[in-house]
């Protein structure tokens, strides 16, 4: 039989961020942790224990105050603003517990937003953005104003922001945690489908229902992580 | 980031408050209108008053007695002075106009003393040549103008000007009122209005020179006033002295325009000044207005600058994208307030009947002002967007 040799996405060595000087919080303790590409990772853990501070490491939204981060191989740690801006606008993708929708803008405007950074020519945005509102069941909604959304179909628009361009990793920080069980079994089919269709993605959670629907599963506990199986 | 995606992103976050952005476009559009109605209304004003300084100014000769070198005792200009200036090609009016020193005496209206309301008044006193009324184009409002007939005869009558008739309370003079110079008693003949040149007339009591000659001693005229026509002023003013003084020219002082423009022009540049002080204050407080919102929308929109930092943003298009809204209402501000700064002149001025004056390049100009005001106020709000941390931004805001 041959060993398929899985790709590395995602890769942190001895990662610490610590904040503050009097007295300093080690939000991270040398985290190392691996994320294959096309994993579907749950990070669970008591709240405070460094969960969004490691997502927004691996975000490129935080830089680690000491360590190393790789991303499909490449040392992002060091990378500069401007660098480090255009990797997440090509290879990453965000979802918010907050939803993060701009509220004067339609539906179909929030989408196309995620293409604005990426210098990408304007033709045949609209036809992509709706598309993807397609995928995730909204395409309806297009021309709605957010605040007319339900907090589910709100978060889907969001989803369909950070999957329009195809990204290799989507980041979630409890994409679920202001919506209801019935509003998120529904976002949680749309990311088992993302994650059949190869797509890495790393998501928080206090959910141990929806932490479960996840391929594996860390605990953080006081900026460490330990692996649960 | 492509630039078209930039406008889109700057318009729309314009648009998407129309309320808010109306309102802060208000703070430019006071401040430029104000600045453009101003400077518009300062042209417009001075344009008026220069014009007026002009057309006086550049016909008016004043001839007095130079100070008289000591033991010449000769009085240095004749009676018979506008009658010889006159002869000259180009003078189109004269007159002599003198104080009279009336001793102690005052002006009374009425012919008993009233010990409760006052009937006495100090007022000047002007002893004028009848032609001095054609050289300050006298208005009369009310009677007639004393002649040379009057003069020669040495009647007793006068012409009193607009303050000075209401002081002493006349209206009228159809029902023959007569007023006492010390025991003296005149009868008014007339009233007059207005006059163009020597304003101080209109507060006088002008009696004519045969009589105050003759009841005052008057010993020479202390002033001759000759309007010339345009364009003769200043070689009236040459020749004038000789034909007032053939025997002793030198005696005689001239004052010519050359030294009223220089007061023109200080009027002109003061106002001016005053007005750009008033309208770059405005301004100031437009810019204040627009820094102020624009920064309010900053720390508003703290969620969505974390947003587009996490969708890829540099701290460069941040800042781009607050600069351009701002800069954009600078300029809509701009254009407003100089069409309606431009009415507002327009419109005053057709009120006052004045002819409106601007400069050309203002109307063109203030869009422009508007822009860089916009920019400049933009320039801080911007920076604090563009330092924010993605993280931070993304927490604080939703
Ligand atoms: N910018 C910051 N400055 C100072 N301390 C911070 C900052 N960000 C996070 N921390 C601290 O780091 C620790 C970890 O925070 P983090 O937000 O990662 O926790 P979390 O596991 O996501 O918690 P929760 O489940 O409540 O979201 C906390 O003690 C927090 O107070
Ligand atoms: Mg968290």
């Amino acid at each position: 039989m041959i060993a398929i040799p899985t790709t590395t996405e995602v890769q942190l060595t001895d990662v610490w961020r610590t904040f503050g000087e009097d007295p300093p919080i080690h939000a991270l303790r040398g985290v190392d942790l691996s994320i294959g590409a096309g994993e579907w990772l749950a990070i669970v853990g008591p709240s405070g224990s460094g969960k969004s501070t490691l997502l927004n490491v691996i975000g490129c939204l935080d830089r680690p105050t000491a360590g190393r981060l790789e991303l499909r191989g490449q040392d992002v740690g060091q990378l500069d603003d401007g660098d480090r801006a255009n990797i997440r606008a090509r290879e990453l993708g965000f979802v918010f517990q907050s939803f993060h929708l701009l509220a004067h803008r339609t539906v179909l405007e929030n989408v196309m937003l995620a293409e604005v950074y990426r210098g990408e020519p304007r033709r045949g945005r609209r036809e992509r953005a709706a598309e993807e509102l397609q995928r995730v069941g909204l395409g309806g909604r297009v021309d709605y104003l957010p605040t007319r959304l339900s907090g589910g179909e709100r978060q889907r628009v969001a989803v369909a922001r950070a999957l329009l361009g195809r990204p290799h990793v989507l980041l979630a920080d409890e994409p679920t945690g202001n919506l209801d069980s019935v509003t998120t079994g529904s976002i949680m089919q749309l990311l088992a489908d993302l994650h059949a269709s190869g797509i890495t993605i790393v998501m928080i959670t206090h959910s141990e229902t929806v932490a479960r629907a996840a391929q594996r599963q860390v605990t953080m506990v006081d900026g460490t992580l330990a692996e649960v199986c | 980031m492509r630039a078209g995606d930039l406008l889109d992103e700057s318009l729309a976050g314009l648009v998407t408050r129309p309320g808010r952005t109306a309102l802060t476009i208000l703070g430019t559009v006071i401040g430029l209108g104000a600045l453009v109605a101003t400077l518009g209304l300062s042209r417009t004003a001075s344009n008026r008053i220069v014009g007026r300084f002009d057309e006086v100014a550049a016909t008016e000769i004043q001839l007095t007695s130079r100070p008289q070198a000591l033991g010449e005792i000769d009085p240095a200009l004749p009676w018979n002075g506008p009658s010889l200036i006159r002869r000259l090609e180009g003078v189109a009016a004269a007159g002599n106009t003198t104080a009279v020193d009336t001793g102690d005496a005052l002006i009374r209206t009425a012919p008993v003393r009233d010990p409760i309301r006052q009937t006495e008044f100090r007022l000047a006193v002007q002893a004028v040549s009848p032609g001095l009324f054609e050289a300050i184009h006298a208005d009369v409002a009310n009677g007639r103008l004393f002649d040379e007939g009057h003069s020669a005869r040495g009647d007793r009558v006068v012409v009193l000007g607009r303050t000075a008739a209401a002081r002493l309370g006349i209206a009228t003079v159809s029902n023959q009122p007569a007023l006492a110079i010390g025991d003296d008693v005149f009868s008014v003949i007339g009233i007059v209005e207005d006059v163009t040149r020597q304003h101080e007339l209109l507060a006088s009591v002008m009696i004519p020179e045969g009589t105050a000659a003759a009841d005052y001693r008057l010993a020479s005229p202390e002033l001759l006033l000759v309007e010339t026509d345009i364009g003769a002023t200043q070689l009236i003013a040459q020749m004038a002295p000789l034909a007032v003084r053939p025997d002793a020219a030198h005696v005689i002082k001239v004052a010519a325009p050359a030294e009223q423009r220089r007061v023109r022009d200080n009027v002109e540049s003061d106002l001016e000044l005053l007005f750009l002080f008033l309208g770059g204050i405005s301004l100031l407080v437009g810019a204040i207005g627009i820094a102020n919102v624009t920064l309010v929308s900053v720390m508003e929109r703290t969620g969505e600058i974390g947003l587009r930092r996490a969708l890829g943003a540099h701290r460069r298009h941040i800042a781009v994208q607050f600069l351009a809204e701002s800069a954009t209402m600078g300029t809509v501000g701009g254009v407003i307030g100089a069409s309606l700064g431009t009415l507002v002149v327009v419109g005053v001025a057709a009120a006052q009947q004045w002819t409106p004056v601007l400069d050309p390049e203002l109307p063109l100009l203030a869009p422009l002002v508007g822009a860089v005001t916009g920019l400049v106020a933009g320039l801080y709000p911007a920076l604090r967007a563009a330092s924010m941390e993605p993280v931070d931004s993304l927490r604080s805001g939703t």
